[in-house]
């Protein structure tokens, strides 16, 4: 079985991270699992987990009342799930639930956030990596109201 | 400039608002041949003409192919014609995608929406023959799941072929087990040799615009990125100066383009 | 197949009658609803004689003059191309029967006009209709059948209006070829006649049956000194070094927006370019719905609706109107068809009811110190760009 820091090493969030960092990183990394159709984590919770997908998908929902759940974004193999963890107030936007089954590493949050309070370094080397994807996010948001295939589009 | 008579073989319901007539000349000939990405003008009786591209023969069949998605009245008319009612149809018109000059290399189509329809019959040619060519993957975008076209065709695609699929709706309900996000962000989920590899795109002028930023940024020479454009057409032999863009018409050097050749005009405000 | 020969007026009204016994229609100027515009003519009392046109920029009015000059005016509101591509035509018709219809295509029509008192920048615009209806991937039937069985009569220009400027665009003002008889009316103490060259077999075969002489040295030398002093007379000036590219890298330029300012969209300056060939089609039903119809009708880059798409207009600004007239007709045109679309003739000039003027509007856009400018500025006063 590969270890934990292979792991990490291999996901390309991790991508040519100083080795230092990366023991960091598994010192905070435990594998998890996810079965089709549950919940990894509610709107509203407290985010203090940091997910790296290995494999599956997931789904980000929202819930209006009275109305089915509406999937806005899925992610999958070779990217992360969130950065609610890393932002006051620290919950979840979304509600995140496995549509098939996910294998993950989740990095404890807190954790994360004392040693990015204590080395800024690392603090500047964890969100350059998380930048372009919330930038992406925002972009493909974006796109996804401008209702391309809409009859207007 | 005289639209031929044809006969509505067939009628697939394809989505909620769009739907396939296959169509074969009224007088019994063979239906016209025509390359991939080329288009028709289809007339219905009293209301009017609208290009539309060609969406097959699909393997087996031998008419013509036409996906057709309700917008206007002239689409509304034609989607009221029932089986054994006539249209008229002039063509086959305009550029087609580069299936020849192709070979050998990596294949990436993104398709958004209606745009996967022209592109159909580029994917079979291109299956036709695949020991032609590398990797090729298909990335398809629509609105929800039920926007979706042709999704049993792409499970034989996927399987048998080794065409890398990826669906992604923009929006879904719970039920929907595939990907949610726009159709670049499929982009980094296949494999290609961005320097070795042509590119086919067809969906709306953002969507597109928005891939050949995306597949410029991972190598890809803006000589081998292919997009087609759509402006108003009325005469599709160039006479009639409505599908202008820039220097180009779009019914006879166009729909497909060589992005490299319209990109001085491509994202210019109403232009 | 330089050859000059000498006919007087009545020599030209022969020449129109023998063309008439030819079956050609004759189509010439004449003056209706005070302006000079291109009919039928039966004769030359339907000529503008004594008449002659003032032009500035949003301004015609017609003149007397104080000889009995035939061909003593420049151009009207009209060019050929109404003759060759006629604002309305019918393309088809279609007979419903039940699920089923017909096609009943129309015949061609196979008028045989002749023109009489063809300017030379006409010429020239009838040479870049050719390219887009003869010249290209498609050929357009109608056009090709109403062009080949025209004849030619050219009048060089005696004088230049104040919209004229085709020295710059190198169309005029002599008419080099391209004809089959060029004229130069000359009326002095000896007299009113033609100097007429003769630039077609078809031509000398025609004048043979008109009474004429041969030109003296001297009347031939006079004609080409009207039509030079023509050129030399043209205050209106277009530089075309380089057009193309410095419009389409000013596509942005804040000017265009000034331009809109005052454009009005009225397409004015399309329905008179004797060039602009922009049609579209009209699909008609009677009031039983059983017969169809398709009409082609000439249109314009300025009307609502040109460039509509699925859900709306793509250019629905009258900057970008004017953007896609100006720049087809100086700069894409050159990239479609090898050519300028512009004649010089000056028509989109005198016509635009705001006196619009392209050759005063193009340096500014292509003024390379403003071209930078990053806001589109809406100027109040016009002609002050910072």
């Amino acid at each position: 079985m590969k270890s934990l820091e292979s792991i990490l090493a291999a996901h390309p969030f991790f991508e040519n991270l100083d080795p230092q960092y990366m023991a960091l990183m598994t010192g905070c990394a435990s594998n998890v699992r996810f079965e089709a159709g549950q919940f990894i984590h509610r709107q509203g919770e407290e985010a203090n987990s940091f997910y790296i997908i290995r494999q599956g998908k997931v789904a980000l929902e929202v819930c209006p009342p009275e109305k089915e759940p509406i999937t806005v974004q899925t992610v999958s193999d070779g990217e992360i799930l969130g950065w609610a963890w890393m932002v006051p107030p620290y919950h979840w936007q979304f509600d995140a639930q496995a549509i098939e089954l996910t294998r993950a590493i989740v990095l404890d949050g807190r954790c994360l956030r004392t040693k990015c309070s204590e080395d800024h370094a690392l603090g500047y080397e964890l969100l350059s990596r998380l930048l372009p994807i919330i930038g992406q996010g925002m972009e493909a948001t974006r796109m996804q109201l401008l209702d391309l295939y809409g009859t207007r589009g | 400039m005289t639209p031929v008579p044809h006969t509505i073989k067939k009628i697939i319901r394809e989505t909620h608002d769009t739907f396939t007539l296959d169509l074969t000349p009224k007088d019994g000939s063979e239906p016209i041949s025509f390359l991939p990405g080329q288009f028709n003008m289809l007339y219905a009786f009293g209301v009017g003409e609208i290009p539309i591209s060609i969406s097959g023969p699909a393997p087996g069949t031998r008419g013509m192919l036409h996906t057709i998605r309700e917008v206007g009245t002239v689409t509304q008319a034609l989607h009221k014609l029932k089986k054994g009612a006539t249209v008229g149809l002039r063509g086959p018109f305009g550029s087609s995608w580069p299936i020849e000059t192709s070979k050998g290399s990596d294949i990436v189509i993104l398709a958004g929406g209606i745009g996967l329809a022209p592109l159909r019959p580029a994917i079979y040619n291109l299956l036709e023959q695949r020991d032609q060519f590398g990797n090729i993957a298909l990335l398809y975008g629509t609105r929800e799941p039920k926007d979706l076209l042709f999704t049993k065709e792409f499970e034989k695609w996927r399987g048998k072929l080794g065409v890398q699929t990826k669906i992604t709706v923009d929006k879904a309900g719970s039920d929907w087990r595939g990907n949610v996000g726009v159709v670049t962000t499929s982009i980094p989920r296949v494999s290609f040799d961005p320097p070795h590899t042509i590119v086919m795109i067809c969906g709306p002028e953002i969507m597109m615009r928005y891939s050949v930023i995306e597949m410029k940024r991972l190598g890809v020479s803006e000589d081998r990125i292919y997009i087609t454009m759509e402006r108003n057409m009325k005469c599709a032999v160039g006479f009639c100066g409505h599908c202008q863009f820039g220097p180009s018409f779009i019914c006879k050097d166009g729909p497909v383009f060589r992005y490299d050749r319209i990109k001085h005009f491509f994202g210019i405000r109403e232009i | 197949m330089a050859e000059e020969i000498i006919i007087d007026r009545e020599g030209l009204d022969q020449l129109i009658h023998v063309l008439r016994e030819m079956g050609f229609q004759v189509a010439g100027p004449t003056v209706r609803d005070e302006a000079i515009v291109y009919e039928s003519i039966r004769s030359i009392n339907d000529l503008p004689e004594g008449w002659t046109d003032e032009q500035k920029g949003g301004y015609y009015r017609l003149k007397k003059r104080s000889d009995k000059a035939l061909f003593g005016y420049v151009v009207g509101p009209h060019s050929w191309k109404k003759f060759l591509h006629p604002p309305e035509r019918r393309l088809w018709q279609a007979k419903q029967d039940g699920n089923d219809f017909e096609i009943i295509p129309e015949e061609l029509a196979t008028p045989k006009f002749a023109f009489l008192g063809v300017r030379s920048c006409e010429l020239h615009a009838i040479a870049i209709q050719d390219k887009v209806f003869l010249d290209d991937t498609y050929v357009n039937t109608d056009y090709k059948i109403r062009r080949e069985n025209a004849f030619f009569i050219a009048v060089q220009c005696g004088q230049s209006a104040g919209t004229c400027f085709c020295v710059s665009m190198k169309t005029g003002p002599k008419a080099e070829s391209g004809f089959d008889l060029a004229m130069t009316e000359i009326l002095n103490d000896d007299g009113h006649y033609f100097v007429v060259e003769v630039g077609s077999e078809q031509g000398r075969k025609l004048m043979e049956k008109i009474p004429h002489r041969q030109a003296h040295s001297k009347e031939v030398e006079q004609a080409n000194h009207i039509v030079n002093e023509t050129g030399i007379q043209m205050e209106r000036v277009l530089d075309t070094t380089d057009l193309k590219e410095l419009l389409y890298k000013n596509l942005e330029h804040p000017q265009w927006d000034d331009i809109a300012n005052r454009c009005l969209s009225c397409a004015n300056c399309t329905m008179v370019c004797p060039t602009c060939f922009c049609s579209t089609v009209e699909d008609v039903t009677d009031i039983t719905g059983e017969h169809a119809e398709r009409w082609q009708k000439w249109d314009s880059c300025f009307t609502m609706d040109f460039s509509h798409l699925h859900g709306g207009e793509v250019r629905s600004s009258t900057k970008s109107k004017y953007r896609q007239w100006l720049t087809h007709k100086l700069a894409s045109w050159q990239d479609q068809f090898g050519s300028s679309g512009c004649v010089g003739c000056g028509r989109c000039i005198t016509w635009c009811p705001v006196a619009i003027d392209l050759t005063e509007e193009i340096p500014k856009i292509c003024d390379s110190t403003t071209q930078n400018t990053s806001t589109p500025v809406k100027n109040e006063a016009p002609n002050e760009i910072p």
